[in-house]
């Protein structure tokens, strides 16, 4: 097996490089052919391993390849550990991915940078196989940063807008923030197992968790709370939960498949699989898991709110997965880690399918973006209209759709998490994932109708050019839509309860929430169908659906009223509850202020005015009345010995 | 009748010495100075064979007077020096000078006569014995233990002459010189050349 | 008796009169070689004195040295001052402010 591990991770990244280097050599042709061969082949050898651990009940496999440097007993090695989580994140990786790779083909035709993107996506995927497959936190780290330079570079692509630039920056600065986080948690690992192996580390940790540490003098911590808490800084960075999530819904302005790429299979999923791959640690510090579900269930609620204002088609989508990132991290908080990774794979499946969906959308739009100038583009655009409809069906948890059976779980895990007692964080937690589920289905049917459904709100220029996308296009579509549509039905039981993860994922018998859901409410896939009407999420769904309707179709002249009546509530939603102006007026503000006052005094003044040029001018004028000394003259020198001579003479005599 | 006479000569000598040193300093002539500096190596040498260094007195005055001093002399009349431009009044580090050189003999008197008393007893020197030869014994050390000194010595007056020749050597125009390696490295076809041709004309 | 003390003294004053000499001939390069010589004398002196005050035939061997390397400088020095002469016509110290960094 080990071959194929190497093939899977090491062929994108030959791609990626080819590509890359000699992408003029090989040509558009070439370069797209051999990344989609490259990322094809891991993706073909990836379901092989799935179906060895799924089926053919394989173990799961820790190999150590390579030691890469060894100092005093901490051993930094390449190495793979591969499990049931690992196989199941490598298939989700690798299909998403492919699917994008076909796609770009037609979105990018006529981008000058064609090879570039190529090369990135692959090596993106390349990095993303690395953060999964890894056995050891540095080579996690590895795969982290790796995830978020190729984010960087992929969000920035169109490098000469600005505000793609703009974009870019921010990613990679909010990312630092949550990096910090997440690479204090590793040096805090590593100061209290003196391993960064994953199974070491993981057998002392019960032996970690007995220890403190005093972060502030005078408080001591449990040690295992803090490394938890700054390891899921980390993960809120990378999975964009709030505050750090800024950065997401400006990534859109990368091309649309790289807004797929990173938010349904890659990078945002890189958090969420990272605390469910650390659940053995998560799981002593019940502080820790307050403090996942927390921020989750405000992530997901409240970033949801933000999708019903907004009028860019992608942006929509991008707190629709803001969103839905909440829901996966409010089940990792309840220690339901299976349903978090079984929403993470059906939600890559039907967000990559939305975004490809509004990435031909805007094909046929010719670049336009705001959904208000869209409408009607049902009969324009069959194929895209009916995988779109079943990408937002399997969002909002359309029973039978995939995203039913995760989120309807999800939600049933965390209302049975009563082991957080009943208090705030537990109705927080609730509560937020309940009404998320109305905001959920309220603006991605406001999206869907408004785009597909009404009036037709084009100029007539671009109506006149109105036409299907290429097979390129519709074809990863349709190949996302059936898993979106139907996975849910023959997986969700194995995933959530009939212990596929097996040892991959640690839970405390006492927080096993998907154990008690498995052994009171679970019949089986249709039984959960069949008794749908007595889940609160369905009414809410197919309210929302109906508000949706209502205002967005039958009654259009309704929401600018509610807009009227609540400009407040409404200039919080657009203004995005001003994180922004948060970070840009406040930290960014108050960096900049500092920075320039330590420009300006520290370096200018202090630094290069007293210390550099000070010393330059100093020396200098030393040297001036030095210099009166060298005359250079001859007999000066020699008074200068015979005075010293003397002096030293007097020296010996009187004063020794 | 010894001691005294021993006495007599060293005070006389020595007066000779410090006055020719004066005369060094203060003539105004560099040919006179030349004469007093060969002066005082005199009487030095006189005052070094009272000490018992007949040696090293025979070795100052073939050495000093017989060679450098004639060197000195020689040079002072090859090149011709403006002397009374050269010499005309003092200037005014003369203050200064007078002062340190005061200051400095103050503490050495200060230093041999009232400290070194107590430390080196006022006794004259320890006579060598009836058979002692200053030159026998000089000779005995320099070549055995001071060999490689003696050898390095050597090769500074090597250097001292070779540096002094090529200071001084001038390059006039016109010179006729050999160059020695051109004319080894010469090579047949740099100054003949075969010329092929018929034995006889054709006709 | 004469003795240690005697020919240090003698020797202490060629020495600060050489010095003197060095400092109040500032106009001619040859007086000063000159004086350099004498001081070198003193320095003689006092090593045959000490020499002979403690038996030790080592500081008559170490006069021998100073007198070659003496010998040697002079040589040198005399050279120098005659290609200086050549050069410039003069041979006053107190025009000679070449030694300028």
């Amino acid at each position: 097996m080990l071959n194929y591990y190497l093939t899977i991770v090491l062929a994108p990244l030959a791609a990626a490089v080819i590509a890359g280097l000699f992408g003029r050599q090989i040509g558009r042709a070439g370069s797209h052919w051999l990344t989609i061969l490259a990322v094809g082949t891991s993706c073909a050898l990836s379901v092989l391993v799935l179906r060895a651990m799924f089926w053919d009940g394989a173990v799961s496999e820790n190999i150590s390849l390579y030691t890469w440097a060894a100092t005093d007993g901490l051993h930094m090695e390449v190495g793979f550990l591969v499990d049931r989580l690992t196989a199941l994140m490598m298939v989700v990786v690798t299909f998403v991915s492919l699917m994008v790779h076909v796609y770009t083909i037609g979105y990018m035709h006529d981008d000058p940078g064609y090879q570039r993107f190529f090369s990135y996506i692959s090596l993106f995927t390349f990095a993303m196989l690395m953060l999964v497959m890894s056995n050891n936190f540095l080579q996690l780290f590895f795969g982290w940063e790796a995830v978020g330079l190729v984010s960087y570079l992929l969000i920035g692509f169109w490098f000469k807008r600005e505000s793609a630039i703009l974009a870019n920056l921010k990613a990679f600065l909010v990312n630092r923030v949550g990096d910090f986080g997440f690479i204090l948690g590793i040096a805090g690992v590593v100061m209290f197992t003196g391993s960064l192996d994953y199974a070491t580390v993981f057998s002392s940790a019960d032996n970690v968790a007995v220890q403190t540490i005093e972060v502030l003098p005078g408080s001591a911590w449990n040690a295992m709370t803090v490394i938890c808490i700054l390891l899921f800084i980390g993960a809120m960075g990378k999975s964009a939960q709030a505050p750090l999530h800024v950065w997401l819904p400006d990534s859109m302005e990368g091309p649309t498949p790289i807004s797929a790429l990173i938010h349904a299979a890659t990078m945002v999923t890189a958090g969420i699989f990272m605390v469910a791959r650390m659940s053995p640690l998560f799981e002593l510090s019940e502080t820790a898991l307050a403090v996942v579900v927390t921020i989750g269930a405000i992530t997901a609620f409240f970033m949801g709110l933000l999708g019903i204002v907004q009028n860019d088609i992608k942006r929509v989508v991008a707190y629709s997965t803001l969103s839905q990132l909440g829901y996966m991290t409010v089940a990792l908080g309840a220690s339901a880690y299976s349903a978090a990774i079984f929403h993470l794979m059906t939600h890559a499946f039907f967000k990559a399918l939305l975004f490809l969906a509004a990435g031909s959308v805007i094909i046929a739009m010719h670049h336009e973006q705001d959904i208000r100038k869209m409408g009607g583009l049902r009969k324009y655009m069959p194929i895209t209209y009916w995988t779109a409809l079943v990408g937002s069906l399997a969002l909002i948890g359309f029973p039978g759709s995939s995203g039913f059976f995760s989120k309807d779980l999800l939600i049933e895990a965390v209302r049975e998490s009563h082991w957080q007692g009943q208090g705030a964080v537990y109705w927080i937690a609730y509560l937020s994932v309940l009404l998320g589920v109305f905001v959920t289905a309220l603006y991605s049917f406001r999206m869907f109708f408004l785009v597909f459904h009404g009036n037709e709100r084009m100029d007539a220029d671009t109506k006149s050019h109105l036409h299907e996308t290429p097979w390129v296009v519709t074809g990863p579509l349709i190949l996302l839509a059936i898993p979106s549509a139907l996975i849910g039905w023959f997986t969700a039981g194995p995933v959530l309860f009939e212990g596929y993860f097996d040892d991959a994922i640690v839970v405390a018998p006492a927080h096993d929430v998907l154990a008690h859901i498995g052994s009171h409410v679970w019949h089986g896939s249709l039984a959960l169908v069949q008794h749908i009407y007595v889940s609160p999420a369905f009414w809410l769904a197919a309210s929302g659906t109906f508000v949706a309707w209502f205002l967005y179709l039958r009654r259009p002249d309704i929401p600018a009223t509610i807009e009227a009546k609540m400009s407040g509530l409404h200039q919080l939603l657009v203004n995005k509850y001003y994180f922004d102006d948060l970070y840009i007026k406040g930290f960014a503000f108050c960096g900049r202020s500092f920075g320039r006052f330590l420009w300006l005094k520290g370096d200018e003044l202090i630094i290069d005015g007293i210390l550099v040029n000070g010393t330059a001018n100093t020396v200098g004028k030393l040297a001036g009345v030095m210099r009166q000394l060298q005359t250079g003259y001859l007999y000066t020198y020699a008074f200068a010995m015979i005075i010293g001579l003397t002096a030293l003479l007097s020296w010996l005599i009187w004063f020794r | 009748m010894g001691m005294l006479l021993h006495t007599v000569l060293f005070y006389t000598f020595a007066t000779i010495l410090i006055g020719a040193a004066l005369g060094v300093v203060f003539s105004r002539n560099p040919v006179h100075a030349i004469m007093f500096l060969v002066l005082a190596f005199f009487q030095s040498a006189m005052l070094w064979m009272l000490a018992e260094a007949e040696f090293l007195a025979i070795v100052l005055v073939l050495v000093y007077v017989g060679a450098v001093m004639v060197l000195f002399l020689f040079v002072v009349m090859m090149l011709d020096i403006n002397v009374e431009a050269v010499r005309k009044g003092l200037d005014r580090y003369a203050p200064l000078g007078i002062a340190v050189a005061l200051l400095m003999a103050f503490e050495l008197v200060q230093l041999i006569w009232l400290r070194g008393s107590a430390e080196f007893g006022s006794g004259g020197f320890v006579p060598y014995p009836e058979d002692y030869n200053n030159t026998k014994a000089l000779g005995s050390v320099l070549y055995t233990e001071h060999v490689y000194a003696f050898e390095i010595a050597a090769v500074i007056l090597l250097l001292a002459i070779v540096a002094a020749i090529t200071l001084t050597m001038r390059k006039r125009p016109g010179l006729k010189v050999q160059n020695i390696a051109q004319q080894v490295a010469v090579r047949a076809k740099d100054r003949l050349r075969i010329v092929k041709m018929d034995a006889e004309k054709k006709p | 008796m004469i003795g240690l003390q005697h020919y240090l003294v003698v020797s202490a004053m060629l020495f600060v009169l050489s010095i003197a000499g060095i400092m109040l001939n500032r106009r001619n390069l040859i007086l000063m070689l000159m004086c350099i010589e004498l001081m070198l004398l003193a320095v003689n002196f006092n090593f045959v004195a000490f020499s002979r005050h403690l038996g030790d035939d080592t500081g008559q061997v170490f006069v021998f040295f100073i007198l070659t390397v003496a010998a040697a400088e002079a040589a040198i020095g005399l050279a120098i001052l005659v290609t200086l002469f050549r050069n410039r016509r003069t041979i006053d110290v107190r025009e000679m402010n070449e030694m300028k960094g």
